[in-house]
Formats: C-alpha cells, structure tokens, sequence
C-alpha cells in the first residue's frame, strides 16, 4: 500500500457546524484515473483541497506522494486544474506557464520546453503571446489544464476539467486523461459529467451530502448486462432460456441476468428452434448515469434494493400466446 | 516560508503595477502636480520679495508651503497604498486566483510577503521620486533647501507603507473594498488624532491629550508625519520657538520642533511587523 500515490483515510471536513464531508476514504495508484462524482455540493472540491494542502480537515488522516496531507514539499508533483480556473488576466499565456514553473522551482534549463509541450498539448502554442484575459474561457480552460501538466506532475488533479469546452475540447481532454495514465500519472477527476467520468476512469467515487456512498470500478458499479427477451409460443420458455443465465419473469417480457451479450445469436436461435416467436431482444446495460440518480435521488438502501434483481431460476407462469404488451 | 517564493510573487506584483501602468499614471500625476507648485511657489516668492519681505520670512513662507506640499501627498500615497494593497491578496482569494497559485508549494505567507514587499517597492520607490521632485522643484525656484530631506522622505515612505501593511493585512480576511476603507479611515484618524492632541494642548485641555496619543500610538502614520515636518521646516522654527512665542509654535500642527523620537520609529517599524504577521497568521487560518 505504500507505493500509493493517495491515501487517505476518514477525511471529514467541517465548515462552522457544516458537514462538507465526512469519513471519507481514497486510494489512489500510480497510473489510475480515479473520478470523484457528485452532485454540486457534494464535497468533491472539499476533498481535493484537502488533498492539495489548501484546507485542513477536520478529522481524518492520510498521504500525497508519500507525504502527510498539507505538506507542501508534495504539491511539487501535482498538477492542480481548478473548478474557479482564474489567472492573472494581465499575463500572456506564455507568462503565465513560466510563473507557475518558477512557483513549481522546477529547473529553469526546462522551462521552456516545458511550457511549449503544455501549450502544445492543450492546443494554444499559436496563442502563446496572447494575454489571459483576451482568451475565450475554454481557451482559459485549456490554458489552466496545461498549467496542471507543467513539469510531468505523478498526480493531476482536475476539477471539472470540461465545465467549459466544447465537444471537440472534451475529447482531447480524456485523451490527455489517458496519456497521463500511460505514462503512471495518477489522476483525480472531479466531475459530474457522468458519460465523461464513465468514459476514462478506473475507479469511481460517488460522493454525496459530504459522504461517499459508492466506490468501486465503473464495471462493479454497474454491473454486468442483462437480456431481455419477449417470447410468445412456448409452454415453457424459463427452461429454454435458463442456460444463457438466470431468468426473471417481467411485465413485459423475461430478463437474463447476468448475460453474455455475445451470446445473443443463440438465445434467438434457441426460442425459434424451441418452436417460440420472438417480438423483442433487448440488451440492457445500467449506464453509471442510472446508478448515480437513484444513488442520490433514493439514497443508497433503497437504490441498492432497487438494483439488486430478483433471480428467479425456476419455471415460471405458463406464457401466453399472445405477444407480450 | 521560502525566500525564493516571496521574491517570485514580488516581481509578479511589480510586474503587474508596471502592466497596469498605474505607476506611470500616478507619477505622471505627480510630475504635473509638482510642476504646478513649482510656479505657484515662484509666483509667491517673487510677490514676497517684490514687496520688501526678507528672505528669512520668505524661506519660513516657502517651508510652510512645502509642509502643506508634503501634508497633501501624504494623503495621495496613504490613498495610494491603501487602494493598492487591499486588493492585493483580498482579490487573489476572491477571484480565484490565489487558488492556483497556492497549489504550488509555496506557503500563504510567502504569497503575503511577496504582494506586500512588490507594494512597498512601488509605494515607497514613488513616494521618495515624488517627494525629491517636489523638494527639488521648490529648492530650484526659492533657493530653500530643508534642512533634512531624506528623513523627511523616509518618514513619507514610512507612512505610506504603514498604511499599505494594514489595508493588506485587513485583505487577508475581509473584502478588498472594505479593507481599503477601513486603512484610509485609520490613516485619518490617526493623523485627526494629532491635530487634536495639538488643539488640546494649545487650549491646556491637558485631560484628553492621553486619549489622542492612544490614538497616535494605535496606528503610528502621525508620529511619522512629525519627522516629515521638522525634515521640511528651517531651522529658523528652532529659534523663533525658543523665543516669548514658543507656546504657540509647540502646539501648532504644522510645526515640529523636535526630530522624531527613536522610540517612535522602533515603534512605527515594530507596528508594521506585528500588523504584516496578523496578516500572515490571519491569511494562514482561512478557509478558501
């Protein structure tokens, strides 16, 4: 466990009697994509300025780099993008990437290959001379993300990284995501744009009123996919569908779960040979947007219940004829 | 805290003075000003000496002049310095971009030190530009040099960056508008608090003169304001005050017949440590 790049353990934040968050635990490996997920309150920035040394928790322990969390000496190896990306608007961009490689003390010899790889990966070296202020907000944005890069930082840290691109900007952002991770950078993905977190994290942690209330890979998240199947002309169609997976009766059909998906050409094969008629096969996979809902609209006992499905491995009712409605 | 740090926020701090050409506009501001008393200054002394006045009363005239000079660009720097310091740190946090920077390591100190050491550099590097100017201006179209112009500049230096310390100290917690405020407000009550102590003596209101040096002590711009005086007044002061009028010149607010006590200055400099290191622990404890 030592070899983590974040480690923390119970972190609770209180602001006066405000609960920010609270018993909060992360783990985070080197070359992992970790997204915090949550509403807008939910403690996501908390987290991350208690990770980066800017607030102090209130309880809790734990480690950056190796380090114990506020100390400074680790904020030399992370890139920070923050969700409020504001610089002096006075600055060129250029200005701007060297200020932060003289407050990062990284070598002066590399500054500026540096600052044209930055630029260069976040798409403004022909904006160089330009100052902050004259650039469009995602400019800014993307400026601020090649801020977090400077210096090959182990950890980057970006809070809501896309709030303000575009499309075209939002994939080169998981596409940088992704370089980060090829070459062993950590990173915290601070996020409630759910298809973006799903898309490039490893790990998820749904955080929600101050308290994370999901955590796993977005795959355990959310589960395996299901079948579902509407059958009609068979005495018996539990039985012919049994060896795909477990079956389920439902209002408007049955439902294997979990199932192989690949495996969808014989189960059509197998209701036609079995004499039956097929009227729907729908695969059905929980998106991370469904879980996060009714995590957050339901709370976790209820959605849990709601998620876990009722297996039924057994026959069931004798169908009908008739197709289902 | 990191010697390295604060020099880099200091020169992102003089860099942006000189980028936002504010400097160049106060001190173009200055040139014109003291461009302006110059003739003014040579209209009176040339009406004085054409009347037959002597050139000892025409130089005390021209000291008194210089005084008011020196009293008005106070106020400019005190405003200057306080308008310029409250938003220096109280801006950062507030438009968020105290945020990125402090993610790098460097510590809220070092971030407080190095705006508050750029502010000084400026405030005090115009103070003592201006502050020649005028002197210099006056001097080549009177003939009156003060007797000791660099404490005099010293002790306008003084003020100017005492103000500044408590308008970014006050940054640190409180919204840059108000910040600002509140040191210009202390700035004038202080100096208040010396005019009034001066009328209380003239007048042997002996009671409340305790009171308005509490008021002098709290916030020390108008102990320094007394060196500005007796650097500018001509040793003429001296004399006339050891005369049958002394009771007059020693209550005058205008007039300082003795230097500034070393006390004072220990004080004013030890004032201006203790309000930056409020700043510094007060900036360590906030929430962002």
């Amino acid at each position: 466990m030592s070899d983590l790049v974040v480690r923390a353990t119970g972190l609770r934040k209180l602001y006066g009697h405000r609960t920010a968050l609270d018993s909060l635990d992360l783990a985070v490996a080197p070359g992992q994509v970790l997204g915090l997920l949550g509403p807008n309150g939910a403690g996501k920035t908390t987290a991350v300025k208690l990770l980066l040394g800017l607030a102090r928790p209130t309880a809790g322990t734990g480690s950056v780099l190796g380090l114990p969390l506020g100390d400074r000496r680790a904020r030399q190896r992370i890139g920070y993008l923050p969700e409020l990306f504001r610089y002096p608007a006075w600055l060129t961009a250029r200005e701007l990437l060297r200020l932060h490689c003289r407050l990062a003390d990284l070598p002066r010899g590399t500054w500026s290959d540096q600052i044209d790889q930055a630029l260069g990966i976040v798409g403004l070296l022909g904006r160089a001379g330009d100052r902050v202020g004259d650039l469009s907000k995602g400019m800014q944005q993307r400026l601020g993300l090649g801020v977090a890069l400077l210096g090959e930082p182990d950890l980057v840290i970006l809070d809501e990284p896309t709030s303000a691109l575009d499309p075209v900007g939002r994939d080169d952002v998981r596409a940088i995501i992704r370089a980060l991770r090829g070459r062993g950078a950590a990173v915290i993905l601070n996020s409630h744009l759910l298809g973006e977190v799903e898309r490039v994290c490893d790990e998820v942690v749904i955080v929600h009123r101050g308290r994370a209330i999901a955590s796993g890979s977005v795959r355990q998240l959310v589960g395996a996919p299901s079948l579902r199947v509407a059958v009609a002309g068979l005495a018996d169609p539990v039985s012919v569908l049994r060896r795909f997976g477990p079956v389920t009766l439902e209002q408007d059909g049955l439902l294997i779960h979990p199932m192989e998906l690949e495996r969808t050409p014989e189960v059509v094969a197998a209701v036609i040979a079995a004499g039956g008629r097929l009227f729907a096969v729908e695969p059905v996979q929980r998106s991370l947007e469904d879980l996060f809902l009714q995590l957050v609209r339901t709370g976790v006992t209820e959605a849990t219940e709601q998620f876990r499905l009722p297996v039924m491995t057994g026959p069931v009712g004798p169908p009908t004829d008739e197709p289902p409605s | 805290m990191s010697i390295r740090a604060i020099l880099v926020i200091t020169e992102l701090t003089l860099r942006e003075v000189l980028r936002r050409r504010l400097l160049w506009v106060l001190l173009g501001l200055s040139a014109v000003s003291v461009l302006f008393v110059g003739w003014v200054v040579t209209q009176l002394v040339a009406q004085a000496r054409d009347s037959g006045m002597d050139e000892a009363r025409v130089m005390l005239g021209v000291s008194q002049v210089l005084v008011i000079i020196a009293f008005m660009f106070s106020f400019v720097l005190a405003m200057s310095g306080a308008f310029l310091a409250a938003p220096a740190v109280a801006s950062d946090v507030e438009s968020g971009v105290a945020l990125a920077m402090l993610a790098r390591p460097i510590s809220r100190a070092d971030l407080v030190l190095g705006r508050w050491l750029g502010l000084s550099l400026v405030t005090g590097g115009y103070a003592v530009v201006s502050a020649a100017l005028a002197i210099g201006v006056v001097a080549l179209v009177s003939g009156y040099v003060p007797p000791d112009p660099v404490t005099a500049i010293a002790c306008l230096v003084g003020q100017s960056i005492a103000t500044l310390t408590l308008a970014l100290a006050l940054g640190t917690r409180l919204p840059s508008m108000s910040a600002g405020a509140i040191a210009v407000v202390a700035f004038g009550g202080a100096w208040l608090g010396g005019f009034l102590g001066s009328v209380a003596g003239l007048l042997r209101a002996q009671a409340i003169v305790p009171t308005l040096d509490i008021v002098r002590f709290l916030f020390p711009t108008d102990l320094l304001w007394r060196g500005v005086i007796h650097g500018l007044e001509p040793p003429i002061i001296q004399l006339l005050a050891r005369g049958v009028d002394r009771g007059s010149y020693a209550y005058d607010p205008f007039v300082a017949l003795t230097p500034v006590p070393t006390e004072a200055v220990l004080w004013s400099i030890a004032w201006i440590v203790l309000v930056l290191a409020g700043g510094v622990l007060a900036f360590r404890r906030r929430e962002l």
